[in-house]
């Protein structure tokens, strides 16, 4: 999955720079943030807790308005959140109240994935069996261990075929273990369907083993640090030497 | 909810058993010793209740009181949820409209008697409006507060999904609250039971509140004064129960397991 070539790039940020308002006075987060995505890369984010990660995902995903600078997304300025880049976030908003069918389906309308409802579930359904999920459809969230529960979110942003994925976290609420399974299952998803992928996380091998850049945010107010284009072929052996070597590089950038 | 055995089952309910016993053989002893002539013994109440079931006074009587309980609660649903939602949601209908309802909640619904009886007169109406008063207090409040507290995850995903303004309310808003207005409905209902007695007790011909008063004025029947305090008791804990089986509905499930 190396990055395309492409004459326009998917998301181009440029010079994002964003202060909290305090009543002593503005708190720089974001000191100018720039940097582009082609389309079908996967891009990891990688920074020290609390240099404001999240909230540059958020301005990227268009949650919320950078005080300067711009967000654009195939060329079009980024107005506000919508169905075209899927957020995933550490604690998940799969919604308690409907089944795992119903969840896959929130997201679908009449006009583009077909007026009958039993269409619509159909393509629920092949989500939730591709993410492993055959046989829970019809469960709600509280029956389902957390594993299971990001699985129906991943399916959920799929199935309404986004061509980005904005992953905040995605994992790290998981346990060790599971952390690790779901990356690998990330991965043979995103095999079979091709997105764009904006991965922040604060955990270095999680993004040596899935992104094909990894751009290292310095601490408050946060710039870009480095960049790190990951050249090893899937599936990753983090033990490796090549693997183990950009990681100290990227460990070193984060001052370990 | 495991399944228990029979034993099991029995070792919960025994407690509680033993306790209204005891209390019962108290009662029964102090009447005795007393030798008071006004105060009954329980087998007094039981066939003074008895008799009162014979000859279906007591019948209608229940069924004023839960029919005036339906309507006041009833109509009191009907303006605190859509009310309490649009208070939640819209931030200048909170502020506007919160104070007034903070102030009128803590005064108790009894004290809005002389005014239910200016208004509405002796009938039908006025315990209606003293239930509605007691339980659409609650139920705002309720309501609006459980849309203040819908995490915010759950609208961001919403949002995400650039659903309708309809949807957003229908799949997201109103599933989200529910389980908060099945609260405020416990209170609701149990205040409005508290009332209507309190409400009955004011010159009306029918309901349980209107017992009481009637079996102490007509030959000092606290046999069937007696009678109708745990028949109420028994009612308000049925009452209580059926809103308790709304909570376990699978859509609100989910704010009850955790």
């Amino acid at each position: 999955m190396s990055a395309k070539q492409a004459n326009q790039h998917k998301i181009v940020v440029s010079d994002i720079k964003k202060n909290f308002g305090s009543a002593q006075g503005a708190l720089p987060v974001i000191g100018g943030v720039s940097f582009t995505v082609d389309d079908g890369e996967f891009v990891a984010i990688v920074g020290p807790s609390g240099c404001g990660k999240s909230t540059l995902m958020n301005i990227i995903a268009g949650f919320e308005q950078p005080d300067s600078g711009s967000v654009r997304v195939d060329g079009t300025a980024q107005r506000g959140p919508s169905p075209k880049g899927i957020v995933i976030s550490q604690h998940g908003s799969v919604f308690p109240w409907l089944t795992v069918q119903q969840n896959l389906m929130f997201g679908l309308n009449d006009a583009e994935h077909g007026a009958r409802h039993d269409e619509r579930a159909a393509l629920a359904d092949h989500y939730a069996a591709m993410v492993g999920l055959k046989g829970f459809e019809a469960s709600y969230p509280h029956e389902l261990s957390g594993g299971m529960l990001k699985r129906a979110e991943l399916a959920r942003a799929f199935v309404v075929k986004p061509e980005i994925l904005y992953m905040d976290e995605p994992f790290s609420a998981l346990d060790a273990l599971m952390n690790m399974r779901m990356r690998t299952e990330l991965l043979r998803i995103l095999a079979e369907e091709r997105h764009t992928v904006l991965l922040i996380t604060h955990d270095v091998e999680e993004a040596i083993y899935m992104a094909d850049r990894i751009l290292v945010l310095s601490p408050r107010p946060t710039t870009i640090q480095a960049s790190f284009q990951v050249r090893l072929p899937h599936p990753r052996k983090l033990a490796s030497p090549e693997a183990q070597a950009l990681r100290e590089a990227i460990l070193r950038e984060l001052g370990l | 909810m495991n399944p228990s055995s029979p034993h099991q089952r029995l070792a919960k309910i025994l407690p509680p058993l033993l306790v209204i016993a005891a209390i019962v053989i108290v009662w029964w002893q102090v009447v005795l010793r007393s030798e008071s002539a006004i105060f009954p013994t329980p087998w007094q109440v039981l066939t003074g209740a008895w008799e009162l079931a014979e000859d279906g006074t007591l019948w209608e009587h229940i069924s004023a009181s839960l029919l005036r309980v339906g309507i006041g609660f009833g109509l009191a649903m009907l303006v605190a949820i859509p009310l309490g939602l649009w208070m939640g949601w819209v931030g200048g209908a909170y502020r506007t409209f919160n104070p007034i309802f903070q102030m009128l909640r803590p005064i108790s619904p009894i004290a809005w008697i002389p005014l239910a009886i200016l208004w509405f007169g002796v009938g039908d109406v006025s315990p209606i409006f003293l239930i509605f008063i007691s339980s659409v207090f609650p139920m705002i409040v309720q309501t609006t507060s459980g849309v203040h507290t819908i995490e915010r995850r759950y609208l961001r995903a919403a949002a995400n999904f650039g659903v309708s303004r309809t949807v957003l309310f229908r799949r997201v808003v109103i599933p989200a609250v529910l389980p908060e207005i099945i609260v405020g409905m416990r209170i609701g209902i149990g205040v409005a039971w508290l009332v209507v007695v309190a409400a009955e007790m004011i010159a009306l011909r029918s309901g349980l509140g209107y017992l009481i008063m009637d079996s102490r004025n007509a030959g000092n029947r606290y046999d069937l004064v007696i009678a109708s305090m745990i028949i109420i008791g028994v009612i308000g804990l049925l009452l209580d129960g059926a809103t308790r089986l709304l909570e376990r509905l699978k859509t609100v499930k989910w704010r009850y397991v955790r």
